[in-house]
C-alpha cells in the first residue's frame, strides 16, 4: 500500500513538474508580451492614449464686421446657441433624437437631414443638430447633456444685418459654403462656418473670414469634454473689420423714401469718389439668407415683378433720357457747333426726311438758347445739337463721362450699359446708322443705355470736371482725380443749365422748391425714359398718360443732381422704374437724399476719424 | 520515525492543532492579491471606496474566514461530498438547459428565487473533486489504462457539452482543460494522451469550422484583425492594449490612468481590470502581479505534492490548474493574445461569484494542506 502510494506520488510529482513547466512557459509568454507592449511599443501606445485623451476642436474665427463710414455696424455677429453632433459617437440616432425632442423643439425632418449630411461629409466632421436656440432651450439641453452622448453645445456666431433690407444688395449676406467651394481647409467643414455669398460679404470675404484656431480638450470615451486646455498660440484670429464708404443713416432714409417703388439710387462724394448711398428697392432681408431662407420665401423673391434680388443701381440699364442733355450741351460747345447763345426755335416738332421728331412739350418752347434748353429740357434744341455733332462725337463725349464703363465697385456683376455708334450698329444689325438715331441719342433715347451708377458718375464728372471714379471701400489716403481736360466755359454752361433746372422759375424741377438747406443751391437734370414706342396714330389722337398705362409700360423717371452748385460735394442719381415723370417721382426724393448727405459734416478723405464728428444730423 | 509521528498526529488532530497547521504563506499571498484588487478598484472609482473597493475588501475578508473554517473540516467530508456535489452541479447545468435565464444571448444563469447562480462555476470545483475522488480509489496501474479513462471522459465530456450548449465556449474550455489536467496528473499513459491530443485537435478544428456561433466567430475574427473596426468589436482589445502599452515601465501613477478614468476601457472593473492596473503601475506593476500569481500557484502545487493521498494531490492540483487557467486566459485576453472570452482575473476582478468560487477552491487546497498526512480509505463505495 505504502509502496503503491509512493509510486503514485512520484508519478504525480513528475507530471506536476511537466504541468508546472507548461505553466512557467505560459507565464513567460505573458511576461514577454507585457514587455513588448509596455517597454518596446510603449511610445506608440502612449501616442494612441494621448489621441484618445485629447481632441482638437476647431475654433471658428469671429467674422469681421462691416461698418459704415461712421462706424455704424452694417453686418455684425450675435450669439448663436446651437447643438452640434459628433456622428461617430452616436450609436442610435433615433433614440438620441427622441430624447432630445423632449428637451428642445426639433424639426420633424431633423433625423433625415442629419443622416444626409453625415453621408455627404467626412465621418469625423460634426453636423448641426439645432441652432439659433433660445437661451432657455440651450440651457435645458446643457443640463441633459450626460444623457445625450455625441451632442456638443456650442455658442457660435450668427451674422446679423441690423438694417438689413436697405443694404441687402451692397453688403450682401453670408451662407453655408456651397459644395463647389468646399476645399480641404478644415474650417470649410466646420458646421458654423459661413462664407460671403453676395455683395461686400463676398467681395471682401477673405479679409473678413479670419483664421481658425484649435482648442485642445481632454475627452472621455463618450467624447464628452472633461477639461479644456487652451493654448494662446492656437486661438482663432478674428477677421478684420471693414469700413465701407456707405452712410447707413442716409441709406436707410433713402430706402424709406422709395418704399413700394422699384427704384435705384446712387450717391457719390464728388471729391473722393466715395459712395455713401447705393440703393436698390425693393430690397430683401439678408438675415433670412444668413439663417437659411425657406424655399417659398426664396421663390417669392425670385418671382417678384420688381426683382428685389437684383441690384439695379449697378446692374439695371435704362435710357439716360434727358439727363444726357448737359453732356450733349457741353460737347456742342467744346466742338464749337454752337456758341451757347444761339437760339433754336422749338415748335414742338421737327421734320427729318419724312419722319417727325417731337418735343415733350407739344406746343413747343419757342426760340431757346442753351441755358433755356437745358432748364426746360427742350428736345428740339438737342435734336439739333445731336445732328450737328454726329453720333461718333456724342459717343466720345458720353464715354468721357463714364458711359459704357462697368462701375461695379468690386462687388461683381454690374453692367456696362450701351454706347452705340456707327460701327456698333453695322456690326450688330448689318445696316448703316441713320441720322434719326443720332437725333434721339441727343435726348438719351434709342439704343443708348446706362446704369444708375453711371448717371451718378456722369453727374460727378460734370460737376467737378474731373475723372471721378466711385469706390465703396473706405480709404485713408486722399484721392485726387485727374482733370478731364474739358474747357471750363463749356462745363460752366452745362452746369448753369443744371442749376437753372432746379433754381429758375422756368426749370423743370423748380416746383419742388430746391434744397431748403440755407442758401445752398442745387443743380440737377430731370429725365423721363420712354420704354415704349408711341405710334403715329396715338400721337395724332392723344398721347396716353402714364397712369393710363400698365406699370411695365410706364416711363422711367430719372433725376441726376449735385450740390452745392457752387462747390459741388455730392452727386446723386435716381431712377424710378416706370415711375412716370422725372420731375415728380424722381427729383424730390433725390433732393431729399442730397440734403441728408449735406447735413453730415464729413471731411475728405472719407476717413473714420473724420466721421466721428458726426455733426448736426438727425 | 518522523513519518510515523506525523501520521499519528494527523489521525487525532485536535482543532487547536489544526489551526497551527494553516499555511500562513498561502493566506498572505491571497491577501496581497485581494489588496491589489482593492487598490485598483479604488483607483478606477476615481479614488473612492465606493462603489466597489470597500465591498471587494469586505467580501474577501468574509470569504477568507469562510475559507479557513471550511479548511478545518475533516477532509473525509470533502471526499464524501465529491460525487453528490458533482451530480447536483450536473443537474443544475441540465436545469439551465431548460429553465435558464438568458443574459446577453447566452443561457448561463439559473434563477433560484433570491439568488441567481451560474452552475458552470459550481461545476468547475465539483469536477475537480469528483475526478480526484475517482482516481483516489484507483490503483495507479489502472489509472493509466484505457478502460478507466471512459468514466472520467464522461465526467468531463457531459458538463463540457452542456456548457458549450449555453453557449459559453470560454468556460467549457476551462472546465475541459481542468479535467484533462487532472487525468494527466493521475497518470494517464502517454500513448493515450497523444492519441487523445490528436483526436482533440481534429475535433477542435472541426468545431471551429462548423460549431461556432456567429458572435463567437465575430470575436475570433476581431481577434485576428482588431484594426478593422476600431470603434466596434475590436474596440475593447485595442483600448486595452493602449492602456497597457501607454503605462510603460513605471506606469502613469496611482489614480493617474487616463484610459481607465476617461472610460476608454471596457469592463475595467471586471474582466479588463488587469489593463487598468498595467496602465497605472506599468510593467513593474503588472509583472509583479504575474509573480504574485506564480507564487500562489507554486505554493498550491507544493501543497499538492506534499499530500500523502491521491485525493488531496489531485484536488489541490486541480484547483491550482483552474486558478492558473483563469489567470493565463484573462491576461492573454486583455493583451490581445487570444480572443475575448468572459474570464475574470481571480481575486482582483470585482465580482462575488468568482471570488466565492476561488476562495472555496483555496479552502479545499488549505484543507488538503492541513490534512496532508491523513489516512484516507481507498474504498469504492459511492459515498465512501
Amino acid at each position: 500500500m505504502a509502496r503503491r502510494d509512493e509510486d503514485a506520488s512520484n508519478l504525480f510529482t513528475r507530471r506536476a513538474l511537466i504541468l508546472g513547466g507548461a505553466g512557467l512557459a505560459s507565464f513567460g509568454a505573458l511576461t514577454a508580451r507585457l514587455y513588448k507592449l509596455q517597454i518596446l511599443e510603449s511610445d506608440r501606445y502612449r501616442g494612441l492614449s494621448d489621441e484618445n485623451q485629447f481632441n482638437f476642436h476647431l475654433l471658428a474665427p469671429s467674422r469681421g464686421r462691416i461698418l459704415d463710414r461712421y462706424g455704424n455696424p452694417l453686418a455684425e455677429n450675435a450669439d448663436n446657441f446651437r447643438l452640434l453632433l459628433d456622428p461617430d459617437q452616436v450609436l442610435d440616432l433615433d433614440s438620441l433624437l427622441s430624447r432630445l425632442a423632449k428637451i428642445i423643439p426639433l424639426a420633424d425632418d431633423t433625423g433625415e437631414r442629419i443622416r444626409k449630411s453625415i453621408k455627404q461629409r467626412a465621418a469625423y466632421s460634426t453636423v448641426v443638430l439645432a441652432e439659433n436656440l433660445e437661451w432657455k432651450e440651450f440651457a435645458a439641453a446643457n443640463l441633459h447633456l450626460p444623457e445625450l452622448p455625441g451632442v456638443r453645445p456650442e455658442v457660435g456666431e450668427l451674422r446679423i444685418y441690423p438694417d438689413g433690407v436697405s443694404l441687402a444688395h451692397v453688403v450682401g449676406y453670408v451662407g453655408r459654403v456651397p459644395e463647389a467651394l468646399i476645399t480641404d481647409e478644415p474650417l470649410m467643414h466646420h458646421p458654423g462656418f459661413r462664407i460671403g455669398r453676395t455683395g461686400a460679404e463676398k467681395a471682401l470675404d477673405e479679409g473678413l473670414r479670419g483664421q481658425a484656431g484649435a482648442l485642445k480638450v481632454e475627452v472621455n470615451a463618450l467624447g464628452r469634454v472633461v477639461r479644456e486646455l487652451p493654448d494662446p498660440a492656437t486661438v482663432a484670429k478674428s477677421g478684420a473689420d471693414v469700413t465701407l464708404t456707405l452712410d447707413q443713416r442716409v441709406q436707410s432714409f433713402a430706402a424709406k423714401r422709395f418704399e413700394g417703388l422699384s427704384a435705384a439710387v446712387c450717391a457719390i462724394d464728388i471729391k473722393t469718389g466715395a459712395v455713401p448711398v447705393l440703393l436698390s428697392t425693393p430690397g430683401f432681408n439678408p438675415n433670412l439668407f444668413a439663417k437659411g431662407i425657406s424655399g417659398p420665401d426664396y421663390r417669392a423673391l425670385l418671382e417678384h415683378e420688381f426683382k428685389p434680388l437684383f441690384n439695379k443701381a449697378l446692374g439695371g440699364t435704362y435710357p439716360p433720357a434727358s439727363c444726357i442733355k448737359p453732356v450733349i450741351a457741353m460737347a456742342a460747345l467744346q466742338h464749337g457747333v454752337t456758341d451757347g447763345r444761339e437760339r433754336i426755335r422749338c415748335t414742338g416738332k421737327v421734320k427729318l426726311g419724312d419722319r417727325e421728331f417731337h418735343c415733350w412739350r407739344r406746343k413747343g418752347h419757342g426760340p431757346v438758347n442753351m441755358l433755356g434748353a437745358i432748364g426746360t429740357s427742350c428736345d428740339i434744341y438737342f435734336y439739333e445739337m445731336a445732328r450737328r455733332l454726329g453720333i461718333d462725337r456724342i459717343r466720345d463725349a458720353v464715354r468721357l463721362f463714364g458711359f459704357g464703363e462697368n462701375f461695379n465697385l468690386g462687388l461683381g456683376g454690374g453692367n456696362t450699359g450701351l454706347v452705340p455708334d456707327q460701327a456698333w450698329k453695322q456690326a450688330r444689325f448689318g445696316v448703316p446708322w441713320s441720322q434719326g438715331e443720332t437725333l434721339i441719342a441727343g435726348i438719351g433715347q434709342g439704343y443708348i443705355a446706362t446704369t444708375p451708377i453711371q448717371l451718378a458718375v456722369m453727374t460727378a464728372r460734370l460737376a467737378s470736371g474731373r475723372k471721378v471714379v466711385p469706390h465703396l471701400l473706405a480709404r485713408q489716403e486722399p484721392q485726387v482725380f485727374e482733370d478731364l481736360g474739358l474747357p471750363v466755359s463749356s462745363l460752366g454752361a452745362a452746369r448753369a443749365g443744371m442749376v437753372a433746372v432746379c433754381e429758375s422759375s422756368w426749370g423743370t424741377a423748380f416746383r419742388m422748391g430746391g434744397l431748403k438747406l440755407g442758401d445752398i443751391k442745387m443743380a440737377g437734370k430731370t429725365g423721363t425714359g420712354q420704354v415704349r414706342r408711341i405710334s403715329q396714330a396715338e400721337r395724332e389722337d392723344r398721347v396716353l398718360r402714364n397712369d393710363e398705362l400698365p406699370w411695365a409700360l410706364r416711363d422711367h423717371a430719372l433725376f441726376v443732381t449735385y450740390a452745392p452748385a457752387d462747390a459741388p460735394r455730392y452727386a446723386v442719381a435716381v431712377v424710378v422704374e416706370h415711375g412716370g415723370g422725372g420731375s415728380t417721382t424722381a427729383a424730390p426724393p433725390a433732393r431729399d437724399i442730397l440734403r441728408e448727405l449735406l447735413k453730415e459734416r464729413v471731411e475728405t478723405p472719407d476717413s473714420l476719424s473724420a466721421g466721428r464728428e458726426k455733426g448736426s444730423s438727425a | 520515525m518522523s513519518e510515523f509521528r506525523v501520521a499519528r498526529l494527523e489521525r487525532n488532530l485536535s482543532f487547536g492543532a489544526k489551526i497551527t497547521q494553516i499555511n500562513g504563506l498561502l493566506v498572505v499571498l491571497l491577501c496581497l492579491a485581494a489588496m491589489i484588487g482593492v487598490a485598483v478598484l479604488y483607483s478606477i472609482a476615481d479614488g473612492s471606496w465606493t462603489p466597489r473597493a470597500a465591498q471587494h475588501g469586505m467580501r474577501f475578508g468574509i470569504l477568507l474566514l469562510v475559507m479557513l473554517v471550511i479548511a478545518l473540516v475533516d477532509i473525509r467530508w470533502w471526499m464524501s461530498l465529491a460525487y453528490p456535489t458533482y451530480i447536483v452541479a450536473l443537474l443544475l447545468l441540465i436545469g439551465v438547459e431548460f429553465a435558464g435565464v438568458k443574459v446577453m444571448g447566452a443561457q448561463r444563469w439559473l434563477d433560484l428565487g433570491p439568488v441567481r447562480i451560474q452552475p458552470a462555476e459550481i461545476m468547475k470545483l465539483a469536477l475537480v473533486m469528483a475526478l480526484a475522488r475517482y482516481y483516489h480509489g484507483l490503483a495507479i496501474e489502472r489509472a493509466t489504462s484505457l478502460r478507466h479513462i471512459i468514466l472520467p471522459a464522461f465526467m468531463i465530456g457531459v458538463p463540457v457539452l452542456l456548457i458549450l450548449n449555453q453557449p459559453d465556449l470560454g468556460t467549457a474550455m476551462l472546465v475541459g482543460a481542468t479535467g484533462a489536467a487532472i487525468v494527466f496528473l493521475a497518470g494517464l499513459s502517454w500513448r493515450i494522451i497523444i492519441i487523445g491530443a490528436i483526436a482533440g485537435f481534429i475535433g477542435g478544428i472541426t468545431f471551429l469550422i462548423f460549431g461556432l456561433h456567429d458572435y463567437q466567430r465575430a470575436r475570433i475574427d476581431t481577434f485576428l484583425h482588431p484594426e478593422r473596426d476600431p470603434l466596434g468589436a475590436g474596440y475593447h482589445i485595442l483600448q486595452s492594449k493602449i492602456a497597457l502599452g501607454s503605462g510603460g515601465l513605471a506606469g502613469k501613477g496611482f489614480l493617474e490612468g487616463t484610459q481607465s478614468h476617461l472610460n476608454f476601457l471596457p469592463e475595467k472593473q471586471t474582466d479588463f481590470v488587469f489593463t487598468a492596473l498595467g496602465e497605472e503601475f506599468g510593467f513593474i506593476g503588472s509583472f509583479s502581479v504575474l509573480v504574485l500569481y506564480a507564487l500562489i500557484l507554486l505554493t498550491g502545487m507544493m501543497i499538492a505534492a506534499r499530500a500523502r493521498h491521491s485525493f488531496g494531490r489531485l484536488a489541490a492540483a486541480g484547483v491550482c490548474v483552474t486558478f492558473a487557467l483563469y489567470v493565463v486566459v484573462n491576461i492573454s485576453m486583455v493583451m490581445g493574445l487570444i480572443p475575448v472570452v468572459g474570464v475574470p482575473l481571480p481575486l482582483i476582478s470585482y465580482g462575488g461569484t468568482v471570488m466565492l468560487a476561488v476562495m472555496i477552491g483555496f479552502a479545499l487546497v488549505m484543507n488538503v494542506h492541513i490534512h496532508r498526512s491523513a489516512e484516507l480509505p481507498s474504498g469504492h463505495g459511492f459515498l465512501l
